[in-house]
């Protein structure tokens, strides 16, 4: 009899084990999916140059892993969170990377996705100011009809071209 | 989702239905009696490009606004102009360019006398023109009462009084005092943005609509109002009444409020459509607002702007960042 009982609430104890496995087994895959998009958003704006200096912005460390959060929004739609790190407090300085890293991520990010980006706390005075301004689509937008802010934010590929005629 | 009878046909498609009278009786039936004209089916006309105004402006086009009497179109532009437009029977013609703010021009509207045009920019300023028989612009004024970009003007629906909403999170108004334009009230309470204002069909009440992912509704309270609400002079008061929060999860770019209906609808950044109304019995101090219905993915982008059809209840459209404009038909649904 005891057998039985004990061969029952193993058998219990299993099927228990089973469902509680099925059920946190969505947390973590959801968990997995989000992670999986950071690094994909993380290997698009870790290249991008400053505006200043011949250093990515990774290599300046203005932006880590870390600094990147995704979030599951909706069926195949993800919010996008991004806090960097401005090298010097300078306020234009710190409004020009964070309208690089917006204009780089809008081209170049393959799923659908809600950006937000922000100067981590903490780094700038006027911290509050520069993350509307970079987060106030229409004045990205208008900032963007400038040629010689575009030509700057763009400038990857001519910074890039300079530096390899250098290397000749 | 529910009140929504689909989706109308977008810009850009050719053909489409025409509405069909009765048919004539067979050989010796009476003939059937007159039908009443019903509105066409869902699948009947279709909305085609008539024009392309590609020669008044340099950079963007962000708003544009109709005359009360139809003939004229304002466009305003980040070339830091806006044209007026003259509908000729073969097309539309430039008839002026206003020039003056310091940079992008984001919105302009006409008032309901259709003798004045407000102009809004990011230099801060609002600018009331004139405009008279002869077609003849001219600046009457230059209201420098925000402290950042101006995002939205709109005019009250019977009188010559002007709200505009700004980058500062606050929403404004101006009227004419003694010859001359001056700021009459400033709404605060909201805590980013605020992207649009539209007043109700009585312009009694405002809805405001902002980046905080809130619509407020305001009411006004004239001098020697029977609530007690106090008031500065001869100036009105206008006292938030209504706080819709909770229901939009990123900015909203747009409200409006059908003057026909009631109805108030919503463009947000989450992609979606809104409608709201209002629970009744209507409680003047505090009314409340229900979410009647909501299109979650009314766009596959963000949805910048909304618009009540001026004389076909129910009939709205929208535009997004994904490039499409869509019509909407919308019925209140039973229970609200």
């Amino acid at each position: 009899m005891s057998l039985v009982l004990g061969l029952l609430s193993h058998t219990l104890g299993r099927v228990l084990w089973y469902s509680g496995l099925r059920r946190g087994c969505h947390a973590p895959r959801k968990q997995a999916m989000e992670q999986d998009k950071a690094l994909e958003v993380y290997d698009i704006i870790r290249t991008i140059r400053d505006p200043e200096k011949p250093n990515t912005l990774e290599e300046l460390e203005v932006v880590t892993e870390s600094c990147v959060e995704v979030h599951e929004i909706g069926e195949d739609e993800y919010l996008v969170i991004i806090r960097f790190t401005p090298t010097v407090p300078h306020c234009s300085l710190a409004t020009l990377i964070g309208l690089c890293l917006r204009i780089k991520l809008q081209r170049c990010l393959p799923f659908r996705h809600k950006l937000e980006i922000y100067i981590s706390e903490g780094t700038h005075s006027t911290e509050e100011d520069i993350n509307k301004q970079i987060n106030d689509k229409e004045r990205v937008a208008a900032a963007m009809e400038n040629p010689n802010l575009r030509e700057i934010v763009e400038h990857q590929r001519r910074f890039l071209y300079c530096y390899s005629l250098q290397m000749v | 989702g529910r009140g929504w009878r689909g989706r109308g046909l977008r810009e850009g498609h050719a053909g489409g239905g025409v509405a069909r009278g009765p048919s004539p009786g067979s050989q010796g039936q009476p003939p059937p009696p007159v039908q009443p004209h019903y509105p066409p089916a869902p699948a009947g006309p279709s909305w085609v490009c008539r024009a392309v105004l590609g020669e008044g402006h340099q950079r963007t086009v962000r708003k544009v606004a109709w005359s009360p009497c139809g003939t004229y179109l304002a466009s305003a532009s980040f070339d830091a102009t806006t044209c007026i437009w003259k509908k000729q029977p073969d097309g539309f013609e430039c008839v002026t360019t206003l020039e003056g703010h310091e940079n992008e021009v984001k919105s302009v509207a006409w008032a309901p006398s259709g003798n004045l045009l407000a102009t809004c920019s990011r230099d801060k300023s609002v600018w009331v023109w004139e405009v008279d028989e002869e077609e003849e612009y001219e600046c009457v004024s230059v209201l420098n009462s925000h402290t950042q970009d101006v995002k939205h003007v709109v005019w009250h629906p019977n009188q010559e009084l002007l709200a505009s909403a700004s980058y500062d999170d606050t929403v404004k108004l101006y009227h004419e005092e003694e010859d001359d334009w001056v700021c009459c009230a400033t709404l605060e309470g909201h805590e980013s943005t605020v992207w649009s204002v539209a007043f109700d069909g009585s312009g009694e009440r405002l809805a405001s609509c902002s980046d905080d992912k809130t619509v407020r509704i305001w009411r006004r309270y004239k001098p020697g109002n029977e609530e007690g609400v106090a008031c500065s002079g001869t100036d009105p008061t206008w006292k938030c009444v209504c706080n819709l929060s909770g229901f939009h999860t990123r900015t909203i770019y747009d409200v409006a409020w059908c003057h026909l209906t009631g109805a108030l609808a919503t463009a947000c950044g989450d992609d979606a459509i809104r409608v709201f109304e209002e629970s009744s019995p209507a409680a003047p101090q505090q009314p409340t607002f229900s979410l009647a219905a909501h299109v979650a993915r009314a766009h596959s982008q963000d949805v910048n702007c909304v618009a009540w059809n001026p004389k076909e209840p129910g009939l709205l459209a929208s535009c997004s960042d994904d490039g499409e404009i869509a019509f909407w038909k919308y019925q209140r649904p039973e229970v609200c």
